[in-house]
């Protein structure tokens, strides 16, 4: 059976780990390698990792730093952050990451992400759609530059276009619930899981493993992705790593798929 | 000793990295000197099957490569796309493959079973080897592999199939004929049972 992935996202910034609520407040929560390290050992299905600052301040990827989570990590890694061009998605795969995550600049450029697949395969291309909802309406917007500059697009037809364009999959991330651990956005994610035909996975509002079990029990097998979830404890939010299992994601998690889809 | 073939495809340091936690020595190669005294060879593989094609066969060794392989019958062991160049064709392109192990490449989509579901083909998924197949040997409850792909090694022999997974219809995500075995998924990304089977082929 193909499992849904559980993916912790690792955000960057000034070389350390951070975790933001609403995209705002970055606290320093340690080291990514260390993390790496820890994500190794409890055999995580595979990590995600942005760097929040390069694109906001136009800044290249971190290529050395890349280089260094890509060798610790054992588990398929998706890099995200900075990524303007086909030659900077070559150099990334070529450090030895699976997947190159794109967001503004490709609001900024569709084109780029057809230039891309056709230099990496499709099945690494990754686009990260930042969305929030629009004030007195229910269209959720596309968000870029670390949630600090409206396209005033809608989620789903950019979602649509991208996987048209040659994206292999789709990261929907909730700027809205980033951070609040109070759940997923789960009618957007049902609604383009009906739509796309390229894998999804959904990130923003993980706080629970009831939470996960929901986005599966709404859309089948997807990505659930997850931030302070993976490195918070308690109602203080202590930074601690943690992973579920291989018995608590079949107990809490796959569970969902029974009678589903 | 165990050699990489580094002709600019695949994430070399991952195995690096798998052997070296094992102790097992490793060495890269990426001209045909360098594949001199190689016990063992491994072919990795991302992206599309033509390209793949050319870079392997501009890359200096692919005779050598040949001669090792087939004429003294050294094992190696093709990673994604790495397995899918070893048959004589893919769907996905127009460069006849290795043709190391006979059979087509195929799509996902050409299959009516699999062609509804979401592709690439993407995430954690169960393995179910073939008895006796080397590649699989030793005590594991079960085989769970991470895979990225949307095409699909179609054997022409049976006997070939090592083991097989299910994505609507099953397939076979790992061949193996004499001294030539393939997988489809990332034993370098796929934790303890990635270990063991790059460990497996180790000690073939």
């Amino acid at each position: 059976m193909l499992r849904p992935r559980i993916i912790p996202c690792l955000l960057i910034q000034d070389s350390g780990l951070v975790k933001t609520v609403r995209f705002q407040d970055a606290k320093y929560v340690g080291d990514p390698i260390n993390a790496v390290k820890i994500f190794n050992e409890k055999e995580a299905d595979e990590l995600i990792v942005i760097d929040i600052d390069a694109s906001a301040k136009g800044r290249e990827p971190d290529y050395q730093q890349i280089a260094h989570l890509a060798s610790e990590c054992r588990m398929p890694l998706c890099y995200g952050g900075g990524v303007r061009t086909a030659e900077q998605a070559k150099r990334i795969i070529a450090l030895g990451v699976e997947k190159v995550a794109i967001s503004s600049a490709a609001l900024a450029n569709p084109a780029l992400i057809s230039e891309i697949a056709a230099e990496i395969g499709r099945q690494s291309v990754v686009v990260v759609l930042d969305h929030k909802q629009r004030l007195l309406g229910k269209t959720q917007d596309v968000w870029t530059h670390n949630g600090t500059r409206n396209t005033k697009r809608g989620v789903v037809e950019v979602a649509l276009e991208m996987e048209k364009l040659g994206a292999g999959e789709i990261v929907l991330n909730s700027i809205d619930n980033d951070g609040k651990m109070k759940g997923y956005d789960l009618a957007l994610a049902a609604h383009l899981r009906e739509l796309l035909t390229v894998p999804l996975t959904v990130l923003g509002g993980g706080g629970s493993l009831d939470d996960m079990h929901k986005v599966v029990a709404a859309c089948g097998v997807v990505g659930v992705a997850a931030g302070s979830f993976f490195v918070f404890k308690g109602p203080y939010r202590a930074v601690l790593i943690s992973y579920p299992t291989a018995q608590q994601k079949l107990d809490s998690i796959y569970s969902a798929l029974q009678g589903g889809r | 000793m165990i050699t990489i073939i580094n002709y600019g495809l695949g994430n070399i340091q991952a195995f690096v990295n798998v052997y070296k936690r094992l102790h097992i020595p490793v060495k890269v190669a990426t001209n045909a000197e360098q594949l001199t005294g190689a016990s063992k060879l491994i072919l990795p593989g991302v992206g599309a099957f033509d390209h793949a094609m050319q870079r392997l066969n501009a890359s200096g060794m692919r005779q050598t490569l040949d001669d090792m392989i087939i004429g003294q019958g050294v094992p190696v062991l093709g990673i994604c796309v790495g397995m899918q160049m070893l048959a004589d064709s893919s769907e996905e392109g127009v460069l006849p493959g290795l043709g190391w192990i006979p059979g087509q490449v195929r799509s996902f989509h050409s299959v009516p079973e699999s062609g509804e579901l979401a592709l690439p083909h993407m995430g954690w998924n169960d393995v179910l080897p073939t008895p006796g197949s080397p590649l699989f040997r030793g005590q594991q409850e079960s085989w769970l592999f991470y895979f990225l792909h949307s095409y699909f090694f179609e054997c022409a022999e049976p006997e070939h199939v090592a083991a097989t997974a299910t994505y609507g219809a099953g397939f076979s995500c790992s061949v193996s004929s004499k001294n030539v075995h393939g997988v489809q998924f990332h034993p370098e990304k796929s934790h303890h049972c990635g270990v063991a089977l790059l460990k497996n082929f180790a000690e073939l």
